[in-house]
């Protein structure tokens, strides 16, 4: 249990890492392009940044008011209140808001940018299917996500990402406009290096944007796998997980109000995955959350 | 001039590890000492809950009065409990005592359909729970201030400050019987 917790966190630092590198990579190509643009660089990053810290702040209001949560009732709720109260005790947080999403689909997520500031929903389905343990499994998956500081994560990945994005989208238009205007801003070498050179770096440009998504995907991925095994550790029982997340995996109803903006938020993926490309890897890229079987198995080697 | 710098910088980082260091240490024990608290405030709510458990019983269970008093007195017993051993004991003791009430309390169809026994029965087990939380988080918190003050190198000033180890809460003896759940 505390290996893979640690062994997520190493994860995380290293997709990070990647991250820089992906930036760096990108910059660097836009160098060797046009023989300077650092401050075009700065500005995408600012930019980015500006639109990644507006969605940072708001995301509690943001992800409440898309999935329609309305507040839970403190009478009409009492096992759910009771049962965040006794998980917040056990991590030592304050108890976040709880909202209820008035669904048939079993699922939860949570949102804020911290532990102050922190909101957690789940749908009426969840509530009707779970018993008291399964339900305790899942809440305490989502504190997990509070507790990580998930939605920061999820911010700094969508900061790099905008950053690469931008960059690369500015570099190829430039490119292309340079291009058809017939000027070179690069001393005007155009030996067999210089051409090379230039190939490479417009085929940085093009892919990265692909590359920083599949990785912040990658990322999402691991911060579930995070988020099983500390939740385990808040509860210290993790067949009620488990048993939880095999009742996810019989239930294929999908969540109403749930987007790909706010897919990877949700304790299951929320959207329709297609039962016949399940087993594909390459399918797999793309998915904000891992399989249930492969969590269900982490959880058991606990 | 370079020597200057150099001590300045040396003074800058051995102020900068005395403040850090001695702030975190301060804030781990007050963690330590807060978690205590928080596990007398669950205790607290317990007994608070058990009156009204047993007057919404004795309206359907009335000739159980063994298992009533049973619960008062171990109620007693744990409120006037003196010292963290006592009164680990007296608490056992208590939720003992309550597992026999819930277990008399299956025997009487209406007062499982009674709402207010419902309500109280979820409080009660959800209480439960929150003490079994409190003290995972007061050991959580021993532990992480146990390591901080044996590791380098902030050993150096919980021995300079006299920052002393702690004890973890240990449940009771027969409470260790019970089959451990294996991670």
């Amino acid at each position: 249990m505390y290996e893979q917790i640690a062994r997520n966190k190493r994860r995380t630092f290293l997709m990070l890492l990647g991250f820089v590198v992906l930036i760096t990579l990108v910059a660097t190509a836009i160098v060797l392009l046009f023989g300077g643009g650092w401050v075009g660089v700065v500005i995408a990053f600012v930019i980015a940044m500006a639109l990644a810290w507006g969605s940072y702040y708001n995301s509690d209001k943001i992800a409440i008011k898309a999935s329609r949560a309305v507040p839970a009732d403190e009478v009409e709720y009492r096992r759910y209140h009771n049962l965040v109260e006794g998980l917040c005790i056990a991590a030592g947080l304050p108890k976040p808001k709880l909202y209820i999403v008035n669904d048939p689909a079993p699922n939860a997520f949570a949102t804020g940018r911290n532990p102050k500031h922190a909101a957690i929903a789940v749908t009426t389905g969840l509530l009707e299917k779970m018993n008291r343990v399964e339900l305790e499994g899942v809440l305490a998956h989502e504190l997990s996500h509070v507790k990580n500081y998930d939605i920061l994560v999820t911010t700094v990945a969508v900061t790099a990402i905008g950053t690469i994005a931008l960059i690369s989208d500015i570099g190829l238009r430039f490119a292309f406009w340079g291009s058809m205007s017939g000027r070179r801003d690069n001393n005007g070498d155009s030996g067999p290096i210089g051409v090379v050179i230039a190939v490479a770096s417009l085929a940085v440009l093009m892919l990265a944007p692909f590359a920083g998504y599949l990785m912040q995907m990658a990322m999402s991925r691991n911060r579930e796998y995070l988020a099983d095994a500390s939740g385990v550790l808040l509860t210290r029982y993790p067949p009620g997980l488990i048993s939880a997340l095999e009742k996810l995996q019989d239930d294929h109803a999908v969540v109403h109000n749930a987007t790909k903006a706010t897919a990877q938020m949700w304790i299951e993926q929320p959207l329709e995955t297609d039962p016949k490309k399940q087993g594909s890897k390459f399918n797999n890229l793309f998915d904000t959350h891992p399989p249930l079987e492969d969590r269900i198995k982490r959880l058991q080697e606990m | 001039m370079v020597a200057v710098i150099v001590v300045l910088v040396i003074v800058v980082v051995i102020g900068l590890f005395f403040w850090l260091g001695y702030n975190g240490l301060v804030k781990r024990r007050n963690q330590v000492d807060n978690a205590w608290s928080q596990i007398d405030v669950q205790l607290k709510r317990r007994h608070d809950l058990i009156p009204n458990l047993i007057e919404t019983v004795k309206g359907y269970a009335a000739h159980e009065r063994g298992t009533f008093e049973a619960v008062t007195a171990a109620r007693a017993n744990a409120i006037n409990a003196q010292g963290p051993e006592a009164q680990a004991q007296a608490e056992n003791a208590l939720s003992g005592a309550l597992k026999s009430l819930f277990a008399v309390a299956e025997a009487y169809p209406d007062l499982k359909a009674n709402q207010n026994f419902l309500n109280l029965q979820e409080e009660l087990t959800s209480t439960e729970d929150r003490i079994a939380y409190a003290r995972q988080f007061f050991n959580d918190s021993v532990l992480s201030y146990n390591t901080k003050i044996q590791q380098f190198p902030t050993v150096v000033l919980a021995g300079m400050f006299h920052f002393e180890k702690r004890e973890f809460f240990d449940a009771a003896p027969e409470d260790e019987e019970l089959p451990k759940v294996q991670f």
